[in-house]
This record gives structure tokens, C-alpha cells and sequence, in this order.
């Protein structure tokens, strides 16, 4: 196997582990928050329009850390930084 | 696929690039300073008020009466920083929908200089307001113990709050992209459509953040307010 190919193969694996276990974490979180999110609003629906407020800040803030996984991800298919660097070196030696 | 509009250069400038991300920026701010402008220029008691004025006055009480929720205090100097960041960041997502517009907030280097922004501006109002020793005795609590952690903090705020912005646009950029090679016609649409939805939650969320960070640097006006909510 070349370098190009071992940079390439274990960049696409890891983005795909990234996405996976990136999405594990907020899924469950989120699917926590907007339950108990519910639950507060048929206790008190005079408090909605509060608690959906910051339901929404708080989901968002959650899904924040999915999307730190996905721009890695995006990172590691789109603009690898060794890809590239290999690829310069490549042209630099003439090889 | 591009992940970014820094790349596409449009024209030069005495040899100096000059990338979508500015021009777009600037497309956005003509759009906002012109509508503001063109709306107020007969800002007069004779004159009685158009739909446009209506609307402005609208939007602008809504992000007062948003800012006073949060805050619980009245502030014109954060009504003009947050809105104005509000305002920005929530035009230039919704032109997404814009053929050929790349938003400017789908660039990293926009949502750091607005995040660079907010991290000058918790400083300044925490001066202005507690004074220089009384805003950095707030990096002393509770204790002396957390110093470093309370510098780490600020950091981590910015960095947060670029890349939240930043991924949340481009990602629905880049899965429009997949989905238009995918299943093409319908479904990108919707999450066109889910982007939008987004891209006003983000704006939202900015704003938020900027006022819970300078507003807990602030103190506080005064406990009246406080002991009359108690019943």
C-alpha cells in the first residue's frame, strides 16, 4: 500500500467512526431534553412559551457538539491536510 | 465540492483577491444599511408611519423585549451590539436560499471576527460596568483556585461559538450538495427548507449566547426587580 492509499483509507474510516459516534452522544442527549422538555410542559402549559425557548437554545447547544463531530468528518473527506502535503511532496520530487 | 466561499476568487484588487466571502459580506451589510437608511429618512411626528417603518420597529422591539427577558435589565449599548450581530447573521442565512449566494456565515473566517467580537465586547461591558478591579476579581471566583479555568473558559466560548455557526451553516450547504447527487428535485428542497429553519435558530442562538456572556460579566442594576418577582 502506498502512502496516498493508507492516508486515504484511514481518513475515510475515521470520518465515518467520527459521524457514528458523534451522532451516539447527541441523539440520546437530545432525545432526553425534549422528553423532560414535554413532561415540564403538561405539568405546566402556562410555562410553554419559557420552557420551548429554552428548549430550543439548549438543543441547539447539544447538537453543537454533533456538528463539531461532522465538521472533523468533512475536514478529514474534503480538505485533508496530509492528502494534500503528501501530494506536494509527491510533485516536489517528481515522483 | 467546496467547503467554503473563501476559495472562489471573483476579482482583484491592485493584486489583492477578493473572495466571495466579502463581497457577500458586503452585499449584506448594503442590504441592511440601505433598507434602514431608505426607511428612516423621514423619521418625522408629522409624518405617519409607512408599512416598512411598521416593520423595522417590529423587529427592533422584538430583540429589545428578547434581550430584557434574558438580561433582565434595560440596555440600549447591548440592544445595539447584539441586535446588530442578530441582524446580520440572520440576513446572510436567509439569503441561502439565494441562487449563487454563498452565505458569508458558511465561511470560518466570518464566525471567528463575529466570535472575536463578542470576546472583546464581554471585557468592555464588564469594565464599563463593574470598573477594572471589579471585573477582574469575576475571574477569582468562587475562589482563587479557578483562574485558570475561568481564562479557559473565555477561549472555549469563542472557539465554541464560531464553530457552532460555521458547521451549522456549511453543513446544510454540504448535505444539499449530497442530496442533489443522491435523490435530486425533491429532497434537497426540504432540506433547503430545514436549513433556513437552521440558519434562524443559529442567528437566534448567537444573539443569546452574546447576552447571557456580557450580561454575566455586568453586574447587576439593582435587587428591586429581583424581590418583587418573589410573591
Amino acid at each position: 500500500m502506498t502512502d496516498l492509499g493508507i492516508i486515504a483509507a484511514i481518513s475515510i474510516f475515521t470520518a465515518g467512526l467520527t459521524v457514528s459516534f458523534g451522532a451516539i452522544g447527541p441523539a440520546l442527549g437530545e432525545g432526553r431534553a425534549a422528553a423532560t422538555a414535554l413532561s415540564a410542559i403538561a405539568q405546566q402549559p402556562d410555562a410553554s412559551a419559557n420552557i420551548s425557548r429554552t428548549l430550543f437554545v439548549s438543543l441547539a447547544m447539544i447538537e453543537s457538539t454533533a456538528i463539531y463531530c461532522f465538521v472533523v468528518s468533512m475536514i478529514l473527506l474534503f480538505a485533508n491536510p496530509f492528502w494534500t502535503a503528501v501530494i506536494e511532496s509527491a510533485a516536489a520530487t517528481g515522483g | 465540492m467546496e467547503l467554503t466561499p473563501d476559495t472562489t476568487v471573483l476579482f482583484q484588487v491592485w493584486e489583492i483577491p477578493v473572495n466571495a466571502t466579502i463581497v457577500n459580506t458586503w452585499v449584506v451589510m448594503a442590504l441592511l444599511t440601505g433598507v434602514s437608511m431608505l426607511t428612516t429618512r423621514n423619521l418625522r411626528p408629522d409624518v405617519p408611519p409607512n408599512r416598512w417603518r411598521t416593520m423595522l420597529e417590529v423587529i427592533v422591539q422584538g430583540i429589545e423585549g428578547q434581550i430584557e427577558e434574558i438580561s433582565r435589565r434595560k440596555s440600549h449599548s447591548l440592544l445595539y451590539f447584539v441586535g446588530t450581530l442578530f441582524l446580520f447573521i440572520f440576513v446572510s442565512n436567509l439569503l441561502m436560499v439565494v441562487p449563487g449566494f454563498a452565505p458569508p456565515t458558511a465561511s470560518l473566517s466570518t464566525t471567528a471576527a463575529l466570535a472575536l467580537s463578542v470576546l472583546v465586547a464581554v471585557p468592555i461591558f464588564g469594565i464599563t460596568s463593574r470598573g477594572l478591579g471589579g471585573y477582574f476579581k469575576t475571574y477569582l471566583e468562587p475562589s482563587a483556585i479557578m483562574l485558570p479555568f475561568n481564562i479557559i473558559k473565555e477561549f472555549s466560548r469563542g472557539i465554541s461559538l464560531a464553530i457552532r455557526l460555521y458547521g451549522n451553516i456549511m453543513s446544510g450547504a454540504v448535505i444539499g450538495a449530497i442530496l442533489l447527487s443522491v435523490a435530486p428535485f425533491f429532497f434537497p428542497v426540504l432540506m433547503e427548507m430545514l436549513g433556513l429553519l437552521t440558519g434562524l435558530i443559529q442567528a437566534y442562538i448567537f444573539a443569546i449566547l452574546a447576552t447571557v456572556y456580557i450580561s454575566s460579566a455586568t453586574a447587576e442594576p439593582n435587587n428591586s426587580n429581583k424581590i418583587k418577582d418573589i410573591p
